[in-house]
């Protein structure tokens, strides 16, 4: 039962991680031009979708709660000035989103809110893994770093390459959905995003043995962790391939790249959900908890859920239509 | 100001915020049901303006709905860590039925409203519109589950500081959340049924969409003319609740300090909790005693009987109980005598009562929220009741500045976008039913986006 809700968990993450991640992306390609055309086709390849790729970040923290209260607890009281920041950029993204066609002298308020909200939300996702990697400060299995404590200089340079990560989905996913300048340009960026994106990966590697973190030794214990980023590193030369034969190919090996670190992340820390205070079995909710939610949202709901979102994409699927605009 | 008082507060804004949009979208959906069923039996064509229009605003809504319930989701860790580590095995199951529920079946269904009409037949389409309303009431249940176990938990043992839960089912069919349930239920449906009355006037006044109009005025005064009497019953059972429950917060209700027998009733007063008595206080002899039991004679229990760290203060409860109380009867005397008027085709000449109906569309509102101020503040000094003290519940080592910090982000983010969205109602309320379309790029995801299918013309409604 509790591996049932651990995968629920690991799986709502991570498809909110690759969901959202490219809408978060798409958010920051669009602050780099100023071009009208440009942005309402970034705008229009996300605007069926991206509401549906958030609701798996209320999924995860509901999963969260109910599967694992004593975590849920923890991570959201330690990150507390992250979450709140990260809640109101996203309400405020969105908002911008939906107003941003609507309104008239206050339209670059919204467009400056979109642009800057995506970078700040992907910012600090990052940010909080990079601090949960790190280790946040602990005692007695409670956390006592007070309102800054998750913050390192490790944490911010994940929360950095996170940004770079997201934009490089995001520049994926254009080239899936869009034509002409739009996927021309985000063509171009593939390249340089998979570049930063591996720097970035680097220097965290550098700094994680510059600071002799209690995970980096997971690796010595366990070698086929390096199974993982060999993948990842293998979908990112793929990246750099002059000739694609497919326009899926820069967002699908993106997504392999995130698939492989999420990978690497979930099995360094394993059997830890927090890493080396709070084991999964310690978190998890009684049995009683677990299997009441499992004989209805688990064994239910969430199949429905997922085929629900299946079939949205399907119907979106496809190149965008040159003479469809966004409004 | 400590961390403990600004995360209540802020726990009180945001919570308070989001419950407008479900009460209003909770009765909207049924009556959009009824409407859809109107139009398939009937086969006349106002039902289906009449849809198409109020589907556009339960859009609206919904989405303001969605948007401010994700922040609650969170609230309960940042903010009440030690209440959600306690009670979450309780609490944390019943939410997460509470939004895989919603999202499976409200935002899902909700799809096929906006982009189906043509896509399948009218007795799918009807069971979708079903389907929308059912997703919002059990989202409703769930909720109300949840809160009337913080009000009078059932089905735990403790085990080492957890709240186990033993018995679901005396959880899900504990008595408390079959009253507290379907009266939170009528205030939603009574919300609808106002609003909708409201519109209706406000077109009859203005002498425009007379059809709609007059369809909408008939049947929001109709229902609320039958809901509000149930709901005034359900009122005093939930009443009953807190009698036999929480009696420190029926004494603060009730405005009663020391024990009496046989006891009155406090019809008005201004409590004085530093002196412990009621000062200009207008009482009717017996009756309190009447509301209570039924009885002429029964001895009713005064707040000074508890402790002074077991009491909830009284003036938020009492001044919050009255304001509801006078909505709720404010409402009957409209809706019956609107209803009588409306039945005898004689509405349209009492120009006053018209305006009475239009400006009575947030009486549900404020009874809405003065309610659960009653419920929650009531409930004070416990988070759970009996269990688990507020100021337990609270996350350790939060600080000023931090709360601080979030209440004003919230504070500015949610001011902005209330302001947006009352701005986007008043403009497809004003268009009126002839102009609604629903846009094309609106999506089961972005309910949002249907506001932005308001017609370039909506300043000239015809």
């Amino acid at each position: 039962m509790t591996l049932f809700w651990v995968a629920a968990l690991a799986l709502s993450i991570l498809l909110y991680v690759l969901l959202d991640g490219f809408d978060l992306g798409v958010g920051m390609l669009f602050g780099l031009t100023r071009d009208e055309a440009l942005r309402s086709r970034m705008l229009a390849s996300i605007s069926p979708v991206w509401d549906g790729n958030q609701t798996w970040l209320v999924v995860a923290g509901t999963v969260l709660f109910g599967a694992f209260p004593s975590v849920y607890a923890l991570l959201l009281s330690a990150f507390y000035l992250p979450v709140m920041a990260m809640l109101a950029v996203l309400i405020f993204r969105g908002v911008a989103f939906e107003f941003r066609h609507k309104a008239g002298r206050s339209r670059p308020l919204w467009e400056i809110g979109f642009a800057a909200g995506s970078l700040v939300a992907a910012f600090i996702q990052g940010t909080m893994v990079g601090a949960l990697a790190h280790g946040l400060p602990m005692q007695n299995g409670a956390y006592s770093g007070g309102p800054f404590g998750w913050c390192s200089g490790f944490a911010l340079l994940c929360g950095a390459g996170l940004c770079v990560g997201y934009t490089l989905l995001g520049a994926g996913w254009l080239v899936v959905k869009a034509e002409g300048e739009v996927k021309r340009r985000a063509e171009r960026l593939v390249p340089w995003l998979a570049c930063g994106v591996l720097i970035f990966l680097a220097l965290a590697f550098g700094q994680a043995l510059a600071e002799d973190l209690k995970i980096m030794r997971r690796w010595l214990e366990r070698p086929y962790l390096f199974a993982f980023p060999a993948v990842g590193l293998a979908a990112a030369l793929r990246l750099f391939g002059a000739r694609r034969r497919h326009d899926a190919t820069p967002l699908f090996m993106t997504a392999v790249i995130f698939a492989a670190a999420f990978a690497t992340l979930a099995l360094s820390f394993w059997p830890y959900m927090v890493p080396f205070d709070v084991t999964i079995e310690q978190a998890a909710a009684p049995r009683e908890s677990l299997s009441f939610m499992f004989w209805g949202a688990g064994l239910f709901v969430l199949p429905l859920v997922l085929i629900y979102n299946l079939i949205a994409y399907r119907v979106f699927g496809g190149k965008l239509s040159n003479d469809i605009h966004y409004h | 100001m400590t961390a403990l008082f600004l995360s209540r507060l802020q726990f009180a804004f945001t919570v308070s915020f989001h419950i407008i949009f479900p009460s209003f979208t909770i009765g909207l959906a049924m009556w959009l049901v009824v409407l859809e069923a109107l139009s398939m039996f009937t086969g006349r064509p106002v039902y289906r303006r009449l849809f198409d229009f109020w589907l556009k605003i339960f859009g609206v809504t919904f989405g303001l709905g969605v948007v401010s319930g994700i922040v609650m989701a969170f609230e309960f860790g940042t903010n009440w860590s030690r209440l959600s580590a306690a009670t979450g095995p309780v609490q944390g199951p019943l939410l997460t039925y509470e939004s895989f529920t919603a999202f499976a079946l409200e935002a899902s269904f909700f799809g096929v409203l906006v982009f189906g009409r043509k896509r399948v037949r009218p007795p799918a389409y009807l069971a979708s519109t079903l389907m929308v309303a059912l997703g919002t009431t059990f989202s409703a249940f769930w909720i109300m589950v949840n809160n009337s176990w913080m009000q009078a938990p059932v089905g735990v043992k403790e085990v080492a500081g957890l709240y186990v839960p033993i018995d679901w089912a005396a959880i899900i069919f504990s008595p408390v959340v079959w009253v507290r349930f379907p009266h939170m239920l009528l205030a939603s449906y009574l919300t609808g049924a106002f609003c909708v009355a409201a519109t209706g006037a406000w077109y009859r006044l203005r002498g425009r969409h007379a059809a709609e109009g007059a369809a909408m005025l008939r049947m929001g005064l109709y229902l609320a003319a039958i809901l509000m009497p149930v709901q005034l019953l359900f009122g005093h059972l939930t009443g009953d609740f807190v009698h036999d429950r929480q009696p420190a917060k029926f004494a603060a209700i009730e405005g009663r300090w020391h024990d009496e027998q046989p006891a009155a009733e406090v019809v008005l007063a201004l409590p004085d909790e530093a002196d412990e008595t009621n000062h200009f206080s207008l009482e009717v002899p017996v009756l309190g005693s009447l509301v209570a039991t039924m009885r002429w004679d029964s001895k009713e229990v005064g707040l000074t009987d508890f402790p002074q760290e077991d009491r909830p203060p009284m003036l938020i409860p009492f001044f919050s109980f009255r304001i509801m109380v006078g909505c709720g009867l404010l409402m009957l005397l409209l809706a019956w005598s609107g209803s009588w008027l409306a039945w005898q085709d004689r509405l349209e000449r009492y120009r006053k009562l018209l305006w009475g109906i239009f400006l009575s569309f947030p009486l549900p509102f404020v009874a809405i929220l003065t309610g659960w101020f009653v419920a929650e503040v009531g409930r004070q000094p416990w988070t759970v009741y009996g269990l688990l003290r507020t100021a337990e519940a609270v996350t350790p080592g939060l600080t000023v500045p931090q709360t601080l910090a979030s209440l004003a982000l919230f504070g500015t983010i949610y001011v902005a976008i209330f302001c947006f969205g009352v701005l986007f109602i008043y403009r497809l309320l004003r268009g009126g039913p002839a102009a609604a379309e629903i846009a094309p790029h609106a999506g089961p995801n972005r309910p949002l986006a249907l506001a932005g299918s308001i017609p370039a013309n909506w300043r000239t409604d015809k």
